[in-house]
């Protein structure tokens, strides 16, 4: 197949015409970013927060009930979902006669954590969340990425949202659209108050 | 003595002078590419919290390149393989030499020349020594008996060559214009007015000349769109085999001959060190005029920047935690200095003596500013150029070589020929 090259003037046949736009169009772009920095579209992450989507998986945290004990009563869900095999749970008994069990023992490497979140859906009790927001996880240790169960209970969620979602004045900014209904509805009802069920 | 202090001077200072364009052309080079690509480029690194809008970068890659491993593969032949490196780096810094950066000055009855290597045939020095690059290219491309190597060694020297047909016959028109080798003398021509008030700078005078050598300076000196050694991932050029500080040194050759190539230019075809409408003569007669008028211009711009640092220092108050926060008061700071110590030698300026030495003095060291100011301006136009085109192709840049800039050089002398005779020169 031939393809015709567009037939060029003679202006353009001459080069140094085209060369001088061509550097028209660098010399704008570089004085446009020079005088107006705070617009370029480059975020200075970490230093700079990152409008996070709502329905970002974050690092885990484990809910706790109203009487501040962990909801989590160690059925090893959340552990036989993994695929990465990297819940390490170990039961005891609860005091509560009315629960079974709970968690001597809740590690997360998250050296193997693939952030999948099949914990979260596996969880009967609602116990295990990656709403923290948190994504950046660093440290120079191994041990350090193995998180503890004391750790994971002290995980706040919610709270990056607000911040997260605010409308960014950037070109090409990453926020999401204030968050509507069907935001909502995707999100299964975690991101806010639960969804209403309007009918069966 | 004061004729050989003169010489001494000006060495030292073109050699500081050439060096130190080194970093200041890396950042420019990875600042303003960023910039010309919607990127932030480097700002990360960091002495105390300054950052100097990346310049403290190229310190942090000078670091990186002299502690690397020197890795020599065994089977080059060592002797070219070392020369060739220092070769590259000694023939850019020599060929700035016979560059005049001020006019003569006259001292208790000596001539002084601010020009390392006072030399009639100025510019035949330039294209002498110029040429012997490509000998440094072929010797790395020979001595690392690389077969890639020897092929992109070829290649280079090929294209310089080629281009320095184009380079010495554009310059020829120059040449018949002005009537000398002598690059002082060249630009002494260029300070004179053209229909009374045009200044005869080489590039009205010979405004085909000026183009067709730039852009066979931009093939000489391997820079985009003619960087063909540079192309990395599509073929292979001459500096294969060559790490550490031994590949440093091509790459520092390389921003050499680019600070080179445009003090060629300024001199042959921008002015060299004139002063557009102010000869030396009337900028000796009006130095204090001058004097103020630029320390007030400074003053004034040394405001408006730190006026900048400030607002900028809000956005690093709000951003970091750490000592960067500091940075833009710092440099606020210090611009305020400037402009205070600026208006300080105002006050001083006004007693300046129009008698003796000193607007004599002053003259030479506004001209040499001047100067630098436009090799810095034309360093800055390779790098411009660099982040606009893509590479040519080989066969092309042959074709253009030899069937475009070679004709229209050689049609240049014709007609600098024509003008001349008819003018009755």
């Amino acid at each position: 197949m031939k393809v015709p090259s567009p037939r060029l003037r003679w202006y353009e046949r001459l080069y140094l015409y085209e060369v001088a736009r061509g550097m028209k169009v660098t010399m704008g772009h570089l004085l446009r970013n020079l005088f107006r920095q705070s617009e370029m579209p480059t975020i200075q992450w970490p230093e700079e927060p990152k409008p996070l989507p709502v329905r970002l998986k974050g690092r885990h945290r484990l809910t706790l009930r109203d009487d501040g004990s962990p909801k989590c009563v160690a059925c090893y869900m959340c552990q036989t979902a993994c695929p990465a095999r990297c819940i390490h749970i170990v039961a005891e008994e609860s005091p509560e006669p009315t629960i079974e069990k709970r968690p001597k023992v809740f590690d997360i490497d998250m050296l193997r954590c693939v952030f999948c979140g099949y914990c979260v859906e596996a969880c009967p009790e609602d116990a295990i969340r990656m709403d923290t927001g948190e994504m950046a996880i660093v440290s120079d240790k191994r041990e350090d990425f193995i998180f503890r169960i004391d750790f994971l209970l002290r995980g706040k969620g919610e709270e990056w949202k607000e911040q997260g979602v605010a409308e960014s004045p950037r070109r090409g900014g990453l926020a999401e659209p204030p968050d509507d209904q069907s935001e909502q509805d995707l999100d299964g009802g975690r991101a806010g108050k639960p969804p209403v069920p309007s009918q069966w | 003595m004061p004729a050989f202090l003169a010489h001494a001077g000006t060495a030292i200072l073109i050699w500081i002078f050439e060096l130190s364009m080194i970093p200041v052309l890396v950042w420019f080079e990875r600042k303003a590419s960023a910039y010309m690509q919607d990127r932030t480029g480097p700002n990360r690194a960091a002495v105390l919290g300054i950052r100097m809008g990346g310049l403290i970068h190229t310190i942090a890659d000078v670091i990186k390149l002299v502690f690397k491993e020197d890795a020599t593969p065994s089977q080059v032949s060592r002797f070219y393989y070392t020369l060739a490196p220092m070769m590259a780096m000694s023939v850019a810094l020599l060929t700035f030499a016979v560059i005049p950066v001020a006019d003569d000055l006259a001292v208790g009855g000596q001539i002084l020349h601010w020009q390392v290597l006072k030399i009639d045939a100025g510019l035949l020095w330039i294209f002498a020594v110029g040429s012997l690059g490509v000998l440094a290219v072929i010797l790395a491309g020979w001595g690392s008996n690389n077969r890639y190597a020897l092929l992109g060694g070829m290649r280079s020297s090929a294209q310089m060559v080629s281009y320095e047909l184009a380079l010495g016959l554009s310059a020829v028109g120059i040449l018949m214009v002005f009537g000398t080798l002598d690059l002082n003398r060249i630009v002494q021509g260029q300070g004179n007015l053209l229909f009374g008030f045009l200044p005869m700078w080489g590039v009205v005078v010979q405004p085909l000349a000026a183009v067709l050598f730039m852009i066979a300076t931009l093939a000489e000196c391997n820079r985009t769109p003619f960087d063909l050694p540079e192309g990395e991932s599509e073929i292979i050029g001459f500096h294969v085999e060559y790490s550490s500080l031994k590949f440093a040194l091509f790459f520092m050759a390389e921003y050499v001959n680019i600070v080179v190539a445009a003090g060629i230019t300024a001199t042959l075809f921008f002015g060299g060190w004139q002063i557009p409408w102010l000869p030396t003569a009337s900028l000796e007669a009006h130095a204090r005029t001058v004097l103020l008028v630029s320390l007030g211009g400074a003053a004034v711009l040394f405001l408006l920047l730190a006026g900048a640092s400030l607002r900028w220092s809000r956005r690093l108050k709000r951003l970091y935690a750490d000592a960067r926060r500091r940075e833009g008061d710092v440099w606020a700071g210090l611009l305020l200095g400037l402009a205070a110590l600026c208006l300080l030698g105002g006050i001083l300026a006004l007693s300046f003596p129009s008698q003796g030495i000193a607007p004599g003095v002053f003259a030479r060291v506004a001209q040499l500013g001047v100067f630098l100011a436009k090799v810095v301006v034309l360093s800055f136009l390779f790098i411009w150029i660099r982040w606009t085109l893509p590479r040519f192709r080989y066969d092309q840049l042959m074709n253009l070589g030899w069937k475009s800039l070679l004709p229209l050089s050689l049609l240049n002398i014709v007609a600098t020929a024509a003008v001349l005779r008819w003018l009755g020169r």
